[in-house]
């Protein structure tokens, strides 16, 4: 009989009474007989060393919420952070369906009892492929930065070559995880070169591209928006030399800005990925995150995707929509080691939210928030550039982010952060590290929730801290 | 009308609510929500800012979306969810290796409410996120204790993304012993596939151990596999099958004996908590899937998280950025030169590391082994009930005891009646229950099912899950076309062809099956 005096509400059978039942219809006298099998010299037999547990929930509760309250959040702090992850208006109705415990709760079962949860992920990709303009999509990767990686491996087997194109101001987050996935054992699997880019725009210097660019090439790799703000006004240029070398054209891009950007499929891309993060789902420290690769209807791309893809079908009953597994030998639960790379569990969850997002805010809704988006953040740019000593680095067309150098204020980036949080604001990323070939720069995030009262105070702070 | 008290069947049917696609349900016009706009003194001053946007990257026609109205949105989602069975609703023991068990309401709600964690940016200053970096520290400490490995890191998105991680942290090892032929990564056909699918996506060669008569990877086959060319080993223990290989640890000796590195898939870990840890069976790398065993939700497949733990020798592998304490902060630590760098952005997945956190919190080291061990007594006492069932075989291992979930085999039922258990899959949905796993491909258990009874279920749970299994058996001897074309209760009926692998009937987006079928 358990010593154990504590009935665990998670655990129903720890109530002694059940559990000696059980037992005695087992023929056993102690719990730990179950384990026969594991030899003593493989079993653990010291106690962990955990704290004493908080058994009671409303103990538990308080304890946890006065951790997160050692936090400083978005709410009380004006934020213009980006990089990959930034501040958006998240409706009601996407927490709302992503609380709903029957999604919460449920994983992997297929097509009759979670014929719902189907459906609602085929919606979230059909939706996507109406916002990208692309037929076939798959969308539970990890995050922007491994859709990239799958993207360019997908192009490097389409392609049949093994060296990549990609650009210099690439988000350096994304490259480390691209790294991971085109590592080789004993030399590199897939080589990366990088484009050169042109300091006064940003842009990729297009003669650099053209000297690297060869009959090797599998693929070439834009942002577009760029990591670094501004919008890559020569994609389709870029492409058509891609093309024309025979590579794959793949653009990563940010899904809240193709209700007013032209989405990649428009300029020649072959591939369309990126991170759905910004489609109604709270940042949560970096864990909103959920990446996607689009691409047009052809076998010779399908084929080549990592993720379990659902297609709709029909069920015995006359008219009735079902979903059925396409081309599961592509995944390693179909053919484990010779699938096209690993799956398994990632992001669903917020797949299902971004569909409700997108089936919320309509082709209207997505280009009312493009251009409120453009407008708040051209206004904060300009603004700031108000403030003496701080200018912007490149000169062109931006959508949400841009970066401002503060070389003339004497005072580095950190310095000015440092001081802004003295006001309650969040200032935008220090690139001192990543590019210092831009010296103290920052690059700076405004998204539709931030007012014209947010960017004047923002301004008035810099004045008093630079100007 | 309640549940039978003699049968312990229900009279069920599944939420069916017949419901279009929302592209179906389109009304032009209509708006789902409303969006800021920016104020008249920010379009005095800038005005049209959208004609910077050249025109060849200027969008032209509008995404095709569905306008929708907001009641409509929220009626078509909440009934798409009422179509779903989650744990929630259903005793899911039957997704067995998945660990499907009630994750408390209160860590969702703190999680998925607070605005310390749901508005953080993960860029902040780190004295602003200390809050958050304090559970990954601790979470850190607390798996350091359940494993025995030295260091944890949080940052794979997934069991599978941890396998990747650590091949990559495999492929770092050698690469800095200046050991470039060491080309092979051996598993076994009863590990996770993830397991073969990741190492191979890293650059290895796979090398896969089958069973020997007794259902454990055969040993000798795999000393014959190893050499100056095996980089590492890929394995769990238990395995897929519940059955616990008692000399793991020579299985790890004999790899470490050629230089290689091992990794425990700890997918299965639940009933082992307290009881069995990586490190005393020799194991230089591990993962868990907070997801799973420690109780996050599993979200229809995520968010997720997979935790890696590594040895001393290999903490300088692992990713960056560290999480360190210094006694009275926290801190992120990016300059690690050896690190294999990132698999993943930002710091991963917090709001997990917050629940793994607060559900190890309320056990602690008590509660722990009071889940392990009440989850294998689950798995035993309904391991002796459906080894009652006519039709049922278990295969290998025979007299032994497994631990935490049984991999089934309706054989027998087949050959006499059909019936094969992926019938049987699709009858039990119109009992209420969520299908149970079969297995992982290839199937080398025939007609296999594979059931986990955590500790979250009742007695009575399991006892009514028999009744329903048992039911199901009795139907197929008397009825075999009956249970041939289930499901008939369920939201949908049977799809004659679940596997699309045709050109022409590929529709994996709305529009692709307008084009295709609606033509």
């Amino acid at each position: 009989m358990s010593k154990n005096k504590i009935t665990y509400p998670y655990i129903p059978n720890s109530v002694p009474e059940v559990k000696a039942q059980m037992l005695k219809e087992l023929g056993v006298n102690d719990v730990m007989d179950l384990y026969a099998e594991i030899p003593e010299h493989l079993k653990y037999h010291g106690k962990m060393n955990l704290p004493e547990p908080i058994l009671d929930e409303y103990s538990l509760k308080r304890h946890v919420e006065g951790i997160l309250n050692k936090n400083k959040n978005c709410s009380e702090y004006l934020s213009f952070l980006g990089a990959g992850c930034a501040q958006h208006f998240v409706p009601a109705v996407c927490d709302e369906i992503n609380g709903r415990g029957e999604f919460l709760t449920a994983y992997a079962a297929e097509f009759y009892a979670d014929h719902g949860k189907w459906q609602a992920l085929f919606e979230y990709c059909s939706l996507m492929g109406e916002l990208l303009d692309m037929d076939v999509v798959s969308g539970f990767l990890y995050d922007g930065a491994q859709a990239v990686a799958t993207s360019l491996r997908m192009a490097s087997r389409v392609a049949g070559r093994e060296e990549v194109l990609v650009p210099g101001t690439m988000d350096p987050q994304a490259l480390m995880v691209v790294k991971n996935y085109v590592k080789g054992i004993s030399g590199p699997g897939i080589t990366i070169k990088t484009m050169e880019f042109d300091t006064t725009s940003g842009l990729i210097d297009l003669n650099d591209m053209k000297s690297k660019i060869s009959s090797n090439t599998a693929a070439v790799l834009i942002e577009n928006p760029s990591y670094l703000g501004f919008i890559e006004t020569q994609a389709k240029e870029i492409g058509r030399i891609a093309r024309e070398n025979g590579a794959e054209f793949i653009v990563s891009t940010d899904p809240i800005s193709l209700g007013v950007i032209a989405p990649p499929a428009h300029y020649g891309a072959t591939f369309a990925c990126g991170d759905y993060h910004p489609l109604g789902i709270h940042m949560q420290c970096g864990g909103g995150q959920g990446g996607f690769i689009a691409t047009h209807d052809d076998m010779r791309y399908i084929t080549e995707f990592k993720d379990k893809m659902y297609g709709l079908t029909e069920t015995l009953e006359q008219g009735e929509y079902g979903f059925g597994n396409v081309l599961f030998d592509r995944t390693s639960f179909g053919s484990r080691e010779k699938a096209k790379e690993y799956t398994g569990t990632s992001n669903a969850l917020w797949a299902i939210t971004a569909g409700v997002y997108l089936a919320l805010m309509g082709p209207k809704g997505m280009e009312e928030i493009g251009q409120t988006i453009m407008h708040k953040a051209r206004y904060t740019a300009k603004r700031m550039c108000q403030v003496r000593g701080v200018e912007r680095a490149f000169n062109g067309p931006f959508f949400k982010e841009f970066v401002v150098n503060f070389d003339n204020t004497g005072k580095s980036v950190g310095e000015i952060n440092r001081a802004l949080r003295g006001y309650k604001i969040f200032g935008g990323k220090d690139l001192s590290g990543e590019f210092p070939e831009l010296g103290q720069s920052a690059l700076y995030c405004v998204t539709e929730i931030v007012t014209k009262e947010d960017t004047d105070k923002l301004v008035y702070a810099l004045e008093e801290i630079a100007g | 009308m309640p549940r039978d008290k003699h049968t312990l069947l229900r009279k069920f049917h599944q939420a069916r609510w017949d419901e279009d696609m929302i592209f179906e349900m389109s009304v032009p016009g209509e708006r789902g929500v409303l969006v800021p706009r920016a104020e008249n003194g920010i379009r005095a001053e800038v005005g049209d800012s959208t004609s910077v946007i050249p025109d060849q990257l200027r969008r032209k026609t509008p995404p095709a979306l569905p306008e929708v109205n907001q009641l409509r949105v929220v009626r078509h989602f909440t009934r798409l969810s009422q179509e779903t069975m989650g744990v929630d609703v259903t005793a899911d023991m039957s997704m067995a290796t998945c660990t499907m068990k009630y994750s408390p309401k209160v860590q969702e709600h703190v999680a998925a409410r607070h605005p310390g964690m749901t508005e953080v940016h993960p860029l902040q200053d780190e004295g602003t996120i200390q809050g958050i970096l304090e559970m990954y520290y601790k979470l850190e400490q607390f798996l350091k204790e359940i494993s025995g490995l030295d260091y944890f890191c949080f940052q794979p998105g997934g069991g599978a993304q941890a396998i990747f991680t650590n091949a990559c942290i495999v492929r770092a090892y050698h690469a800095a012993r200046g050991d470039n032929n060491r080309t092979e990564i051996i598993t076994t056909i009863f590990s996770h596939p993830a397991n073969a699918g990741a190492p191979a996506t890293a650059g290895y060669k796979v090398i896969t151990l089958m069973p020997d008569e007794n259902g454990y990877p055969d040993l000798e086959a795999m000393r014959a596999a190893l050499s100056q060319r095996t980089a590492g080993i890929f394995i769990t223990n238990p395995e897929d099958t519940g059955i616990y290989n008692p000399r793991i640890d020579e299985y790890v000796s004999a790899a470490h004996a050629v230089g290689a590195l091992c990794s425990y898939d700890q997918a299965n870990a639940n009933g082992l908590l307290g009881i069995a840890r990586a490190k005393e069976s020799g194991f230089d790398l591990c993962h868990f899937n907070l997801h799973k065993t420690f109780s996050a939700p599993h979200g229809c497949m995520g968010p997720a998280t997979g935790a890696i733990g590594v040895s001393k020798e290999l903490a300088k592998f692992l990713p960056v950025p560290q999480v360190k304490f210094d006694g009275k902060s926290y801190s992120l630590h990016y300059n690690r030169p050896e690190s294999i760098g990132r698999v993943r952005s930002f710091l991963g997945n917090a709001p997990l590391i917050l629940k793994a956190y607060a559900w190890i919190m309320q056990h602690g080291a008590e509660g722990l082994r009071e889940v392990a061990t009440c989850s294998v007594l689950n798995s035993n006492y309904l391991e002796k009930k459906v080894r009652e069932i006519p039709g049922v075989a278990v295969w290998y291992a025979p007299g032994k005891r497994r631990l935490e979930q049984v991999r089934y085999c309706w054989e027998k039922l087949k050959a006499d009646t059909g019936v094969g258990t992926e019938d049987v899959k699709r009858r039990m949905a119109d009992y209420g229950l969520q299908h149970y796993w079969t297995s992982h491909h290839p199937w080398v258990v025939p007609e296999p099912f594979t059931l986990e009874p955590c500790e979250s279920y009742s007695k009575d749970d399991i006892d009514e899950y028999v009744a329903i299994l048992r039911q199901i058996a009795r139907e197929a001897y008397e009825d075999p076309e009956f249970v041939k074309n289930a499901p008939y209760n369920s939201t949908i009926h049977k799809i004659p062809a679940p596997s699309i692998n045709e050109p022409e009937r590929i529709a994996v987006t709305w529009r692709q099956y307008t084009k295709k079928r609606l033509k």
